[in-house]
């Protein structure tokens, strides 16, 4: 188990710069369509704000924001949304994951929107839970 | 002989980073040694499949927004401007994979030494043999 | 035995460097990766998808399912080291 850490300076600059790595990491999942970036790029930058945050402060205080059941759930969460996507472009007609049938303006770039926040959910999710399984293990 | 070297130059870098984690993998006894050697025969794979990907002259694979590109979706671009997409894409999964493969072997080296106590192969291997094991391999 | 090691690993990279004579140059742009379906994905890339990074186009749209595997495998490893580490035995 990660102690939290007493120097005051560590503390400081991690609880000042979690914010901004979340917002950065959320930036590169949405821009992903128009610069270098996409789901597993903006899901590994959001798990490593968790784990700043743990390192900074102790894993108690992470697994009070953000429970281990639910981190659990984020995981087979994106999974489902991504072959749910699948399903409902088989249940409209077309072939599996043909995202040209879905009744929005420019479906294949909304189906890739999608596609890419479900990617980057389950990769944050299962880096913190791979992080604090080889953790809290005695 | 030189203009082999020098047309082929990235081949013959990542051939000597391959077989640097080659050796490590064959020749140490030390179970995380193996598995740095694991990543680094991994990586050198990965960086080859994408410098084959490489054009002369030619740019990133992302339309940007200025002058130089026409983002008019009616205009066919010339494909020998654009480096080749495709080993961009499928050396993406492997380098996923190849993080979770280490996750997982992370984990293993965590129960094997919470259990025997040691993490040489050597060891490990008297240690099973020793408890009445007799399918161990022997060196 | 480390000298075995030494011989084994240097036989193994000659024979490969050996084995990459016929292998293009760096950058030529006639390569064989370069040739039969990717200049389709850049040329009608932002057409048909709307999207202006190819790679993106290609991983999500052109190349969905693999992408799906890829989800799953790192599903998939969360939940062995989940595995290996937490369950197995119950805590009575």
């Amino acid at each position: 188990m990660i102690a939290e850490q007493q120097s005051i300076i560590v503390k400081t600059l991690c609880r000042l710069l979690v914010p901004f790595i979340q917002m950065f990491g959320l930036y590169v999942i949405m821009h992903g369509h128009s610069s270098p970036g996409g789901g597993f790029q903006g899901g590994v930058i959001l798990a490593s704000s968790f784990i700043l945050l743990a390192i900074g402060f102790g894993l108690e205080t992470v697994k009070q924001r953000f429970s281990i059941a639910a981190v659990t759930v984020f995981t087979s969460t994106g999974v489902l949304l991504y072959a749910v996507t699948g399903i409902v472009c088989l249940l409209l007609g077309a072939n599996y994951l043909d995202y040209g049938i879905l009744p929005v303006a420019n479906p294949r770039s909304i189906g890739m929107l999608v596609i890419e926040v479900s990617v980057g959910i389950t990769v944050m999710a299962a880096f913190v839970s791979i992080f604090h399984d080889l953790i809290t293990f005695e | 002989m030189t203009e082999f070297v020098i047309g082929h130059f990235n081949i013959i870098t990542y051939i000597v980073l391959m077989m640097i984690g080659f050796y490590a993998m064959t020749g140490k006894t030390n179970l995380v040694k193996k598995l740095v050697g694991m990543n680094i025969f991994q990586w050198s794979i990965i960086l080859f499949v994408v410098s084959l990907g490489a054009k002369r002259g030619a740019t990133i694979p992302i339309l940007l927004d200025d002058a130089n590109h026409d983002r008019n979706p009616e205009v066919v671009l010339d494909a020998m401007q654009y480096v080749n997409p495709l080993p961009h894409v499928l050396m993406l999964t492997a380098i996923v994979v190849g993080v979770a493969t280490t996750g997982v072997a992370l984990a293993l080296l965590l129960r094997i030494y919470s259990q025997y106590g040691t993490l040489e192969e050597d060891e490990l291997l008297e240690t099973i043999r020793s408890a009445g094991n007799p399918s161990a391999p022997s060196r | 035995m480390k000298s075995l090691h030494l011989v084994v690993t240097s036989v193994t990279g000659f024979l490969l460097i050996l084995g990459s004579l016929d292998v293009p140059d760096t950058g030529d742009p006639s390569s064989p990766p370069s040739l039969h379906v990717s200049p389709r994905y850049i040329e009608r890339g932002f057409a048909e998808t709307d999207v202006p990074n190819m790679v993106t186009a290609v991983l999500a749209d052109y190349r969905s399912f693999d992408t799906l595997g890829e989800v799953t495998v790192v599903f998939a490893a969360a939940m062995s080291v989940l595995l290996i580490l937490r369950g197995g035995r119950r805590r009575a």
